[in-house]
């Protein structure tokens, strides 16, 4: 089968690549790009490890098509420092220890990024239902929804 | 050189992991993240029935698709005799192992490996499965335990005969082992009691739920040396099982543990790794295997769903005089079920003169269970810790003082055997009474549960290697996979001990070919174990540092001190030499012996048995029976926290992992044996918006074997809780749970039972 041509912005570069009709967005960044931040959990959109943003919007690239990406701007956990700086999110996750093993933690730092962007002061419960479609097996979510308040309050003072 | 008696500038503090950034960057490579030049991707053809013999297998057409480079089944790994090996805290068969990672003539279970290709692409190894034609013969099949253990219940072994009655049945069974500890004379001590309480229970068979699914690379070079990377708790004991089951000699495999996307024991085992490696064998190329999620929950894991009877007397003042339970625990399809120390903990938090337990290790037509967060030990005293609440409400006694009445102490003789040395289980009770949370008040439809959990902890095979860099700063090489953040445990304790600050220590974790044997990451043990090999090289280091300088100023070396990370001279020499740092050192190392460097081996005794103790407040929907925790306090007895917050983070998880067991999660089969639930959706572990915060609090009871007072943490937390939930539910509505999961339809029939 012949292979489709996508031309798409990934974290800002301009990015072109061959794929399969079949392909999720997923395998797409992981096994063609090699953007292998971001996860394979379940493969059914259940557990938030694959989450990327598609124009702004958060999805579960497991569930996107990589040949939807044309024409359209993707972000990853990859692109979610700027050079050696930290995203605020990323550096309060570490201070909080808002992470064991770290599997889930790409997913769910994309997904609390694109939370504070759409709601710069959620209340605890806000940040709990944004994120139930991200499985943390490790930490019981206690310090993870703690770094999101924390983080969300810095920026709102900064 | 610190010790216990001087204040602590590094234990009990938090600072950022090594590996940090690499895991909310991205850069951590996971068991999937690794690709090699020219690799293939193997693939899995499992079984769709529950129960089924294998008439034949037929690869030829899959062999002949274009892009398929091997197909591997039973027939590629040899016959293994019955020997058993130690696993994590549960033991392994290497027959069994063989049998489970391909079915050799049965097949046992739904989901069980049948045969494997490895092809140029996904899509091509797909197809290649889709040609593999498999001849069954459905047979019937046993999914519960106490069926499996009905006279005439299908067998699934043949050659089983019950180990542990005498004299050994003459017909196979399921039956695997009996097993029967106990002290002292239960008909004496009910004999004795004023009250006697007994309930059965069930629980339900639950799956680890690590996020990673397993995944493994392995590359085969054509003089037999191989290289495998996979995602795993224990890459020596993974290297140990791979070798033996390809026939290879242990050195001639290289395992680099991957980073670890979450275990909880089920990690401890293989599954995909000898598929990868025999894939790769056979194809010359290197193979990737990844399982997918339903993979994941078909053919690993879980843990054993189990039924139980639990009987205690006691005396009106509260006394416990006997306790007595059976546990009939679930093995999978193969023996070796945890039922072993689910008797062993039962009873093991009192001080009961009468105990008498009895196991059953029973196998079903379901995936062998493997180890899960103190294997067997929630599934028991969820049981005990029930029955304890009825007690003392039959008493009129408060739950905490009833447990501190007849909680163990040091010097109290376990059921299990030993007696105990300093053990915290009072203080986590204390603590749990003293707490705000004990004394809140509570709404209509809320009720509040307590209940305490004991587990082992363990020690064994440890290795640790220093080296120190020319600018003085360390590299620290252990072989314990960093499932949640042991990396920084270790190089905390590495700085303290050498008076350094942490920031200089750089922990890794070795592949198997740079370091001595380190048994996995299990059984609370990293902490404890590595932890006290990183000790001792920290310890050596100071010495040859001490050396060191007492060539530099060429002096005695006992008139040389290590004291906050500087040698100093002492006795009549001090003062005379200005104190040299560890960097100062190692600069001039090659003029004073060369490089400067430590190797600690040792088997770990004497780690320190665990308590906790937790509070739970629940709200019960009386219209929908959904169960809300409205807050939960988790206390434990750490012997000491090295990283406080990591420390913290797994009593916060194995408690949100024990209300998921308490509360929702359950391996559900259809009429044929078939897993209707292989999924996140339907497998519902706890998300975000299902818990409270989950406030964990450390006590501090030194366990004397370590230099630091440690006894590991990771497993207790995930005892207390289905008990905990269930005596919260039974103060909020009245009625006493007594099957897991507690869902909103069996509290709702309970609801209507009770009303």
């Amino acid at each position: 089968m012949a292979k489709i041509h996508v031309t798409t912005t990934i974290n800002g570069e301009p990015t072109e690549f061959l794929c399969e009709p079949q392909q999720t967005l997923l395998d797409v960044l992981r096994d063609e790009l090699r953007l292998t931040g971001s996860k394979e959990g379940c493969g059914t959109g259940d557990c938030g490890a694959c989450s990327v943003t598609f124009d702004g919007r958060l999805i579960c690239s497991c569930l996107a098509l990589g040949a939807e990406a044309e024409g359209h701007e993707i972000e990853t956990i990859e692109g979610m420092a700027e050079g050696e700086n930290l995203h605020p999110l990323q550096q309060k996750f570490l201070e909080h220890a808002a992470l064991q093993c770290g599997v889930c933690t790409p997913g769910i730092l994309i997904a609390a990024k694109a939370l504070l962007e759409k709601n710069p002061d959620p209340s605890e419960s806000e940040v709990r239902y944004w994120l139930a479609g991200n499985l943390c097996r490790c930490t019981g979510y206690d310090k993870i929804i703690r770094a999101v308040l924390e983080c969300a309050a810095d920026m709102r003072g900064a | 050189m610190a010790s216990e008696n001087q204040e602590l500038k590094w234990i009990g503090t938090s600072p950022v992991r090594p590996d940090g950034t690499d895991k909310v960057t991205g850069r951590a490579k996971f068991g999937a993240d690794l690709m090699l030049p020219g690799m293939l991707t193997g693939k899995i053809l499992r079984s769709p029935h529950a129960h089924a013999k294998i008439k034949s297998i037929d690869t030829s057409k899959a062999e002949a698709l274009p892009g398929v480079k091997a197909v591997v089944s039973a027939a590629d790994i040899a016959e293994m005799p019955s020997e058993w090996v130690p696993a994590g805290e549960l033991q392994l068969n290497y027959r069994d192992l063989a049998s489970n990672i391909m079915a050799r003539g049965k097949a046992l279970y739904d989901g069980h490996a049948v045969a494997a290709v490895a092809a140029t692409s996904a899509a091509i190894a797909d197809a290649a499965l889709d040609l593999i034609a498999v001849d069954y013969e459905v047979l019937p099949h046993v999914i519960d335990v106490e069926e499996a253990m009905a006279p005439d219940a299908p067998v699934l072994h043949e050659d089983m005969f019950t180990e542990g009655v005498t004299p050994t049945p003459d017909k196979p069974s399921n039956i695997f082992k009996e097993i029967d500890i106990g002290i002292g004379d239960v008909e004496t001590g009910f004999a004795a009691a004023d009250l006697i309480v007994e309930r059965s229970f069930k629980t339900a068979p639950v799956h680890q739920g690590y996020i990673e699914p397993h995944a493994a690379v392995a590359s085969f070079a054509e003089d037999g040396q191989a290289e495998l990377w996979c995602s795993t708790q224990g890459h020596f004991t993974a290297r140990a099982y791979c070798a033996k089951l390809l026939g290879m000699d242990v050195s001639d495999l290289r395992v680099t543990a991957s980073e670890i996307g979450g275990g909880f024991g089920g990690k401890t085992t293989v599954y995909v790794e000898p598929v990868a490696l025999l894939l790769s064998r056979k194809a010359g190329r290197p193979v990737r295997v990844v399982m997918t999620r339903d993979e994941v929950f078909r053919a690993s894991g879980p843990t054993s769903g189990a039924a139980n009877w639990v009987k205690i007397g006691v005396t009106n003042d509260g006394k416990i005089v006997a306790g007595e339970a059976v546990l009939k625990y679930q093995a999978g399809a193969f023996p070796g079920s945890p039922v072993q120390p689910g008797c062993m903990c039962a009873f093991a938090p009192y001080d009961i003169e009468n105990v008498k337990v009895k196991g059953y290790d029973v196998v079903t037509n379901r995936p062998k269970v493997a180890a899960y967060r103190a294997p067997g030990a929630p599934i028991a005293e969820h049981a005990v810790e029930s029955v304890l609440d009825e007690v003392a409400k039959k008493l009129g006694m408060d739950p905490i003082e009833l447990r501190q009445k007849n909680a163990a102490r040091e010097g109290t003789n376990a059921a299990y055997g030993p007696k105990f040395g300093p053990i915290g289980y009072a203080e986590t009770l204390a603590a749990a009474k003293a707490h705000p949370h004990y004394s809140a008040p509570l709404g209509p439809n809320q009720g509040r549960g307590v209940a305490s959990g004991f587990w082992f902890n363990v020690g064994g095979d440890s290795c640790a290697t220093m080296n120190v860099s020319e600018d003085g700063t360390l590299v620290l090489a252990t072989g314990s996979p960093d499932i949640g953040g042991s990396r920084a445990s270790m190089a905390i304790m590495a700085a303290e001990t050498l008076g350094i600050d942490v920031a200089d220590v750089r922990p890794i974790v070795a592949d198997t070919a740079s370091l001595g044997y380190t048994f996995l990451t299990g059984g609370s043990r990293v902490t404890f174990a590595t932890g006290m090999a990183v000790i001792e090289a920290s310890k050596q280091i100071a010495e040859e540092l001490r050396q060191r300088a007492a060539k530099i100023w060429d002096i005695s070396v006992d008139a040389v001190v290590w004291e906050d990370g500087y040698a100093k001279p002492a006795g009549a020499n001090a003062g005379d030499f200005e104190p040299l740092s560890i960097g100062d050192i190692a600069a001039q190392a090659g003029k004073t012996g060369g490089p400067i460097s430590a190797n600690a081996a040792l088997n770990a005794q004497g780690a320190g048995p665990g308590f906790g103790t937790h509070i739970c407040d629940v709200e019960v929907d009386p219209e929908t029976g959904r169960v809300t925790v409205l807050r939960y306090t988790a206390i434990q007895d750490c012997g000491k926290a090295i990283h406080k917050a990591y420390v913290e983070g797994q009593i916060q998880g194995g408690a949100a992992q024990g209300i998921g067991w308490a509360l929702n999660e359950e391996y559900i089969y259809d009429e044929k044996g078939r897993l209707d639930n292989p999924g996140f959706l339907d497998y519902r572990i706890p998300v975000a918006s299902d818990l409270p915060m989950i406030e964990a609090v450390i006590v501090e009871v030194a366990n004397p074997t370590h230099p630091y007072g440690v006894r590991g943490v990771g497993e207790v937390p995930i005892i207390p809780p289905m008990a905990t939930v269930a005596n919260a539910i039974e103060g909020a509505i009245g009625v006493r749970m007594t099957e897991l999961p507690m869902s909103p339809p069996k509290v709702l029939a309970a609801l209507d039972n009770g009303r």
